[in-house]
């Protein structure tokens, strides 16, 4: 089973990475691109276990661990 | 006075403290390796700066779940004495130690330079020894020292005096110019609400002896020392 954990920065936590991006990408042409977030993507295999349990470890490791709740939100599939 | 030193993979701040401690204030110090799960006989616990983990996923985010780190709360919820210096400061917000969350700086940099910050509060044993409002200098140097914590938090901070420095200019103002990596409220250093942790991205330790320059930062283990 492979977990893909999409970990962003929330709404009103400022990104000046994105926005160093999103400049560039202006000034490279790209008028259309009015707001640039970056966030991390992560993989995590994981052995084979029921569907449910596998959300309930994933979500556990989000919130331990692999997100700080305090300026990121995540989110997950499960495939 | 015992201090301890706990060292992660990746500290580099570790000997400056040891130093400090041990041959400036020339109390006892000891080293704590991060595998140690049990911590006897400290009094106060530096968390130095350095790069734990290599700053992996996020600042402190994998040093918060070494086995040293369990005792560390323990000695905290006691009401032992700790500070973390940067890298360590960084880790007492990512173990909930201390609230809100250390981001990049604004700027993208690692910063490394002196910068004035104003002592908001003395009332900390980690800052009895300063006047209220007092001015000093100490060196920053770090990439990922801008505060953040959410409005409440802030608010409650704010409220219960924890901010303990902030950045300010050398007549003492707090400016945006005077900010260096974004923080919110330009803040430098908070302690907990017990006022027993602290936590400060400036490093008092390379600046509490003559030879170095500037003594500003001496008092801060000089505070320790009278609180005991």
């Amino acid at each position: 089973m492979l977990a893909k954990i999409y970990v962003t920065l929330k709404k009103g936590v400022l990104d000046p990475q994105g926005k160093a991006v999103q400049h560039s990408l202006e000034s490279i042409g790209y008028k259309e691109a009015e707001d640039v977030r970056i966030g991390k993507f992560i993989e995590v295999k994981l052995s084979d276990m029921p569907k449910p349990e596998a959300e309930k470890k994933v979500k556990e490791m989000c919130e331990k661990m692999l997100a700080n709740m305090v300026i990121e939100n995540y989110r997950f599939e499960i495939e | 006075m015992k201090f301890g030193i706990v060292v992660f993979p990746g500290s580099n701040y570790d000997h400056d403290c040891y130093h400090m401690v041990k041959h400036v204030l020339g109390q006892e110090a000891g080293y704590i390796w991060h595998k140690d799960k049990e911590i006897k006989g400290f009094d106060c616990l530096i968390l130095p700066g350095g790069f734990s983990y290599g700053d992996y996923l996020r600042t402190g985010a994998i040093a918060k779940f070494s086995p040293v780190m369990n005792s560390v709360r323990e000695f905290a919820e006691r009401g032992g004495l700790v500070i973390g210096i940067c890298n360590g400061f960084q880790i007492l917000v990512e173990s909930g130690l201390l609230p809100g969350a250390l981001m990049r700086n604004k700027d993208l940099k690692f910063i490394c330079e002196n910068r004035y910050i104003r002592v908001e509060s003395n009332d900390a044993p980690f800052t009895r020894l300063y006047k209220k409002g007092e001015v000093v200098r100490m060196p920053i140097a770090h990439a990922d020292g801008n505060y953040f914590a959410d409005d409440e938090t802030l608010k409650m901070i704010q409220d219960n005096g924890q901010i303990i420095f902030r950045y300010c200019d050398a007549d003492g103002n707090i400016t945006g110019d005077a900010n260096p990596n974004g923080s919110l409220l330009n803040i430098a250093g908070i302690c907990n609400e017990k006022r027993n942790v602290l936590g400060m991205m400036p490093h008092p330790e390379r600046c509490s002896e003559e030879i170095l320059g500037n003594t500003d930062g001496k008092r801060v283990f000089e505070s320790v020392l009278s609180s005991f």
